[in-house]
C-alpha cells in the first residue's frame, strides 16, 4: 500500500500532479455549479428590444459600421484603381511602389495595421490622432485609425480586383479610343474604366461585404461600431446569447441590403452587354428556359 | 437586304475636311522591329489629297503594320511619317527623333480617322453615343451639336433606325458602318481602314464598300488595306503591294489586273481573284 503510493508519486512529477488535482476540482465544483444554476432562459424582451428598438448606443454603433465600411471602401476602390494603374505602368518606379504598397498591406494581417498605425505611431510620436472638426462634426482619433487602415487594406485587394477588370477589355477598345484623339487617361477613363466596372462589381460586392464585417475588428483601437456596442452591453448586462444573436442579425440586415444594392448596380451596368439582365432574358432563361423569341428580344433590349 | 446607296457623307461633316498639304502622307524609310523581328524595312509611301491608295500583300507582309504606324499606334525605329504636315509620334530635336509627348500625339492622331478589321465600337456606348463620344469630349464640341450630327452621319450611312441601339445588337456590317461614322465624325483630314470587310460575312461586305467607296468619290484621302481587289478597281488612284516588309509594287488598279510585274504580286493576285 505505502509502496504503491509512493510508486504513483514518483512517477508523477509535482506540477502535473498539481494540475490533475486542480482539473477534478474543477469538475465538481462545475457540477455543482450547474445543480444550482437556474436553467438557461431566453430574454426575448432584451433581444426584441435590441432588434426592433434599439437605443441610441445600438443606432450610434449601426451608424458608425455603415458609415466606417463605405468610406473605407471608396479609399480602397480610389487606392485599386491607383494601384492597378500602377502595376499597369511602363514605367518602373510606378510599378514598384504599386507592387510594394500591395505586397505590405496583401501580406500583413489587418489586425496587426490596425493597432500598428493606432498604437505604434502614436507611441513613436510620428502620428498621434488627434480629433480633427470636418464640417462641424469632430472626428476621434481612433475612427481615422480606423478608417486609415481599413482603406490602404482594401485598397490592396482592390488594385488587384480592378487590374483584372482592366485587362479583361480587349486591347482594341484602347485603340479605338486614341485612334479618335483622346489620351490615355482620357481613353481610361471614358471608355475602358466603365467597362471594367461591371467586371469588378461582383468581387467589389464581395469585398463589401467583407468591409461591413471586418469593421468589426475596430473593436480592438476602442470604436464603438455595431459589434463593440454589443460586446459592451453583454458586459453589462450577461446576456451574451441575447447580445451576440442581436448583433449578429444586424449585420446579416447590412449585408443584405448591401446585396439588393449590389444586384441594382450591376443590372446599371449591364447596358450594351449581350446577355446582361436589362436586355432580353435573363442567364437562368437562357440556360434552363425554354427557348425564347430572340428577335423582340434584340428589338426592345438596350435601355 | 437592299441597302440605301449611301449618299453625301461628307455633308453630314460640313464638307471634305481640309487637308493643309498637298501630300497627306509623306512616309520615308520606315523601319519596324518586333523585338528581334523586322517587320518593315524602308517603307516610303505618298498619299496626296484626295487619293485613294489600297495596300495589298500577303499575311505577315506588314501592311498592317504600316498604317498603325501612320497614327502611330505603333513606334518606328527609323524613318519619319508626316501626316498633313505634322511629323507623326515624333518631334525633331537637333535632327534626331524622340518620341512625343502623348498629347501631342493624341492631338495628331484627330486629324485621321481608323476603321479596325474588328470594329472596335464601344460597347457601353449606343450608336450615337459611340460616334458623339470624341467630338464631345475630345473636341469639346457642344452635345446639341455633336448629337445633331451624329445622326446625320448615321441616317447617310444608312442605319438612322439604330441611334439608340447598343453594338451587340448590330450585325457586324452595321457595327462597320457605325465605326465609319464614328471615325468621320472627328472631321479627319485622312481616313485608315485596316481590312474592314475581313471579319464581315460575305453578304455584309458589300454594304460596307459602298459607304467606303461613296467617301472615296466625295473626295476623302483614305489609305485601304483590303484584298477586296474589285474595291480597288473601282475606286483606287493607285495600288501598292507589300511583301516582306517592303514594297515591291505600286501602280494604277489596270496595272495590277493586266500586267503585274513582280513573281509575288503574280501569285498573289492569283490566290485572291
Amino acid at each position: 500500500m505505502s509502496d504503491a503510493r509512493r510508486a504513483g508519486s514518483g512517477s508523477m512529477p509535482r506540477p502535473a500532479r498539481g494540475l490533475a488535482v486542480a482539473f477534478l476540482l474543477a469538475i465538481v465544483l462545475a457540477g455543482c455549479a450547474g445543480q444550482s444554476r437556474a436553467p438557461f432562459r431566453f430574454d426575448t424582451d432584451v433581444f426584441t428590444h435590441a432588434l426592433f428598438s434599439p437605443d441610441s448606443q445600438i443606432l450610434n454603433g449601426l451608424w458608425l459600421t455603415v458609415v466606417i465600411s463605405v468610406v473605407s471602401q471608396v479609399i480602397g476602390i480610389l487606392l485599386g484603381i491607383f494601384g492597378a494603374l500602377g502595376r499597369m505602368s511602363r514605367r518602373a518606379p510606378f510599378r514598384l511602389i504599386a507592387n510594394f504598397y500591395i505586397w505590405v498591406f496583401r501580406g500583413t494581417p489587418l489586425l496587426v495595421q490596425l493597432v500598428f498605425f493606432f498604437f505604434g505611431l502614436g507611441a513613436a510620436h510620428i502620428y498621434d490622432w488627434p480629433a480633427i472638426n470636418l464640417l462641424g462634426l469632430s472626428i476621434p482619433g481612433e475612427i481615422q485609425a480606423g478608417i486609415f487602415a481599413l482603406g490602404l487594406n482594401e485598397g490592396a485587394y482592390m488594385s488587384e480586383i480592378v487590374r483584372a477588370g482592366i485587362i479583361s477589355i480587349d486591347a482594341g477598345q484602347m485603340e479605338a479610343a486614341k485612334s479618335l484623339g483622346m489620351t490615355f487617361g482620357l481613353g481610361m477613363r471614358r471608355i475602358v474604366l466603365p467597362q471594367a466596372a461591371r467586371i469588378i462589381v461582383p468581387p467589389l460586392g464581395n469585398e463589401f461585404n467583407n468591409m461591413l464585417k471586418t469593421t468589426s475588428l475596430l473593436f480592438v483601437i476602442g470604436v464603438q461600431e455595431l459589434y463593440t456596442t454589443f460586446s459592451i452591453k453583454q458586459s453589462q448586462n450577461f446576456q451574451p446569447f441575447e447580445m451576440y444573436l442581436a448583433c449578429a442579425l444586424w449585420f446579416l440586415l447590412l449585408t443584405t441590403i448591401w446585396s439588393v444594392i449590389q444586384a441594382y448596380i450591376e443590372r446599371r451596368l449591364g447596358k450594351g452587354v449581350a446577355g446582361a439582365s436589362t436586355g432580353g432574358r435573363s442567364l437562368r432563361d437562357r440556360m434552363f428556359g425554354k427557348r425564347g423569341p430572340v428577335e423582340p428580344s434584340l428589338v426592345s433590349g438596350g435601355r | 437586304m437592299a441597302v440605301e446607296r449611301p449618299r453625301d457623307l461628307l455633308a453630314a461633316i460640313g464638307g471634305v475636311p481640309v487637308a493643309v498639304t498637298e501630300l497627306v502622307v509623306e512616309a520615308t524609310d520606315v523601319h519596324k522591329y518586333f523585338g528581334r523581328l523586322h517587320v518593315l524595312k524602308g517603307v516610303s509611301m505618298t498619299v496626296r489629297r484626295q487619293e485613294v491608295v489600297v495596300v495589298i500583300g500577303a499575311s505577315g507582309s506588314g501592311k498592317t503594320t504600316f498604317i498603325r504606324c501612320v497614327n502611330h499606334l505603333e513606334k518606328i525605329q527609323q524613318g519619319r511619317i508626316s501626316v498633313n504636315g505634322h511629323l507623326i509620334g515624333y518631334r525633331d530635336v537637333k535632327g534626331r527623333l524622340v518620341e512625343d509627348r502623348e498629347r501631342n500625339i493624341a492631338k495628331q492622331r484627330q486629324e485621321i480617322g481608323m476603321v479596325f478589321q474588328r470594329f472596335n465600337l464601344f460597347p457601353h456606348k449606343t450608336a450615337l453615343e459611340n460616334i458623339t463620344e470624341a467630338p464631345i469630349h475630345v473636341r469639346g464640341v457642344p452635345v446639341d451639336e455633336a448629337v445633331e450630327t451624329g445622326k446625320a452621319l448615321l441616317a447617310r450611312v444608312g442605319l438612322s433606325a439604330k441611334a439608340d441601339v447598343y453594338p451587340t445588337q448590330l450585325s457586324g456590317g452595321q457595327q462597320q458602318r457605325v465605326a465609319i461614322a464614328r471615325a468621320l465624325a472627328m472631321k479627319p483630314a485622312l481616313m485608315l481602314f485596316d481590312e474592314p470587310t475581313s471579319a464581315l460575312d460575305p453578304e455584309m461586305i458589300g454594304e460596307v464598300l459602298e459607304v467606303m467607296k461613296e467617301l472615296a468619290r466625295e473626295g476623302m484621302t483614305m489609305i485601304v488595306v483590303t484584298h477586296e481587289m474589285g474595291f480597288a478597281r473601282e475606286v483606287a488612284d493607285r495600288v501598292v503591294m507589300m511583301d516582306d516588309g517592303q514594297i515591291i509594287e505600286e501602280g494604277t488598279p489596270e496595272h495590277f489586273f493586266t500586267s503585274p510585274t513582280h513573281e509575288r504580286t503574280k501569285s498573289f493576285l492569283s490566290k485572291i481573284l
